[in-house]
């Protein structure tokens, strides 16, 4: 069975991002890491490819400048091997541009099965898996908490606010996989050393087949008009005891309406 | 061998997000529990870290020391103790890789680089501890065998590794060393785990006295064959040699985890209105932690340079074993009174560190031989003209 990941690589969410004013979007130029949203999908598929006994993960991913290290520690947790989109032309893309860069890239391929997290760190537009499903005609299931495959389908249990959906799909097809399902395994020694020699494959929008102007700045179908910084949060409210402190605190719990 | 630097930072990188995630938030735990820690054990073995510095012939990963000290730092960061369940393993398969003979290297590495076969090493008896001249435990040959009669002490792993670096003294009075192969548990053969140490820190991983009765073993277990014999003495001491840059290693990983403890918590204890790093007594602690801290590194980064360049570094390592392992002790002890009255508590983790950075001033050879140590190769390296 194979199995194409979507992934993408950010900035460290561990170092303080940063907007430009100029373009309003998050500046990208220091080290890009893999979106740890990510690493659930990869390892999902790993286990997938695993329990099939027979196939790969192949990566799929795109950037304006051409970063690997993302790509390297999925390469690194087992995924055989990677294709890259990158262009110049890139920067600036939205979220249905990049669906139409993923979808040409996994259309290379042909898949049984497509796997995204359900949304980047981020972007965290979530609407990415779904525009690639219809781009490629595929079915597609989101926020799966478990799949399984049997025969020529998958069925997956669908993560909703109460429970969970049991689904029934046919291969090919999209899954989106919600964070925090599985243990994403970390990358033995060997893996890493491995990583440094496997395929990634780097492609233009050209090689795509895809018009540079459709794409980036110039073909974005939204515009950002504004950026701010997000509110500092405010303090909570201190309640020191003197001897009536049980009674602030329920009247604060019952002002909030959890009581 | 040199790994590539990129590739060293990559695994590096690699261990000390998992000592972060999974490591730091359940070490005290185990700990206090004095617990081995399964799951961590099983996640070092599929790390690949059991067979880190064994030669890619055998299967291992060829790593040069200088990546193996900054693994056992990263692991001390977390729980000391984990550098210790690899430490008697890595010795035992550096003696082997050194100075066995071709048939025992091809038997014994290629299953010591997962972790499923484990090594441990004895030197140590109750009458012999620094002074190796005491050591008593006897090997008589009988045939084809030799058979063991002796009690050792301070066998760390001694329960679960499966082989026993065993140093015995034979009739003609000289040190030898025997592979010891052993099922892991209590007993074995004439082998018995006749007490497991207490111990005020290290706990989670056992250290153990071995009792040998008649214990038989093929004269095929000398290590390096016949031209082993007697060679033992000096086959252990140049394998220690590597375990001090471990134990230098360690101490400066609980020395970082010391330091890290003792900064964050004088940003967030206020006193007399502000932030206890705001009154010159914390911080000039602090400042001198954070040096002693960093020549500890530098001294240890230095040694294992060294051994990995093919030069002797015996005085280094004894110098960064030395430094280091005495640093750590005075920057967990600080740490402490930093803390306070919380630092006293096992609310916190530094009364674990504090606990902990003793073993490294004493285990490997006391300050006291590792200043022997120095001054021997000080005057081969500055004879008297």
């Amino acid at each position: 069975m194979n199995v194409v990941v979507c992934v993408k690589q950010i900035p460290d969410p561990a170092d303080p991002g940063e907007l430009d004013p100029e373009t309003k979007t998050l500046k990208r130029d220091s080290k890009l890491i893999l979106d740890e949203s990510d690493s659930y999908g990869v390892e999902m598929a790993l286990q997938l490819v695993d329990a099939a006994g027979e196939g790969e993960v192949t990566l799929v991913s795109m950037a304006p400048n051409n970063e690997v290290g993302g790509l390297r520690t999925a390469l690194a947790m087992g995924a055989a091997s990677a294709v890259l989109v990158s262009d110049e032309a890139l920067a600036g893309t939205d979220a249905l541009g990049t669906a139409k860069v993923l979808a040409a890239a996994i259309g290379r391929t042909s898949p049984d099965l497509v796997l995204a997290a359900t949304e980047s760190s981020d972007g965290y537009t979530g609407t990415v898996p779904a525009q690639v499903a219809e781009l490629l005609g595929l079915p597609s299931v989101t926020f799966a908490k478990e799949i399984a495959v049997d025969g020529g389908g998958v069925h997956v249990k669908r993560q909703t606010e109460d429970g969970y959906d049991s689904v029934e799909c046919p291969m090919p097809c999209l899954v989106s996989v919600t964070a925090g399902v599985v243990e994403p395994r970390y990358p033995s020694f060997k893996g890493i050393m491995a990583a440094k020699s496997k395929p990634v494959d780097e492609v233009t929008v050209a090689d795509l087949g895809i018009d540079a102007g459709s794409v980036g700045w110039a073909g974005g179908g939204q515009e950002i008009v504004g950026i701010e910084p997000a509110p500092a949060r405010e303090s909570g409210e201190v309640i020191e005891d003197e001897g009536d402190a049980h009674e602030r605190i329920v009247a604060f719990l019952d002002e909030l309406k959890v009581l | 061998m040199t790994a590539d630097q990129d590739l060293s930072d990559e695994i590096v990188a690699t261990v000390r997000q998992w000592v972060e995630r999974d490591v730091i938030p359940n070490a005290s735990e185990f700990e206090h529990a004095d617990e081995f820690p399964e799951a961590m054990f099983e996640q070092m073995c599929e790390f690949g870290l059991f067979g880190a510095t064994i030669g890619i012939e055998y299967g291992g990963l060829g790593l040069d020391i200088t990546t193996y000290a900054r693994l056992i730092e990263e692991l001390a960061r977390g729980w000391m103790s984990l550098a210790g369940i690899l430490n008697t393993h890595k010795i035992g398969a550096t003696m082997i890789e050194r100075y066995g003979t071709d048939e025992q290297r091809q038997r014994y590495l290629p299953q010591m680089v997962d972790g499923s076969f484990r090594a441990a090493f004895s030197l140590s008896e109750p009458d012999a501890g620094s002074d190796t001249r005491a050591l008593r435990c006897k090997a008589v040959p009988d045939g084809d065998e030799y058979i063991i009669n002796g009690t050792k002490m301070w066998v760390t792993n001694g329960v679960r590794a499966k082989l026993v670096m065993l140093l015995a003294r034979t009739p003609d009075d000289r040190i030898t060393c025997f592979l010891v192969e052993k099922e892991p548990g209590p007993s074995h053969g004439g082998i018995s785990v006749s007490r497991t140490i207490p111990k005020l820190g290290y706990k989670g991983v056992e250290t153990v006295e071995m009792s040998y009765v008649d214990h038989r073993v093929p004269a095929a277990a000398v290590l390096g064959g016949d031209e082993g014999l007697g060679q033992g003495l000096g086959y252990a001491l140049s394998a220690l040699e590597l375990g001090r840059i471990n134990i230098a290693a360690r101490a400066v990983g609980v020395g970082q985890a010391a330091f890290e403890a003792a900064m964050r918590y004088a940003q967030e204890r206020e006193t007399f209105g502000q932030p206890i790093i705001g009154h010159q007594a914390i911080a000039f602690k602090l400042s001198e932690m954070a040096t002693k801290l960093q020549a500890a590194r530098l001294m240890t980064y230095d040694a294992a340079r060294r051994y990995d360049s093919g030069e002797r570094a015996d005085m280094e390592a004894g110098m960064a074993k030395l430094f280091a392992s005495e640093a750590a002790f005075e920057i967990a002890t600080d740490a402490m009174r930093i803390h306070g009255g919380n630092g006293y508590t096992q609310e916190y983790p530094v009364e674990r560190y504090f606990r902990d950075t003793p073993l490294m001033i004493i285990g490997e050879g006391t300050s006291e031989i590792q200043k022997m140590v120095i001054a021997r190769k000080l005057l081969e390296r500055y004879p008297a003209t």
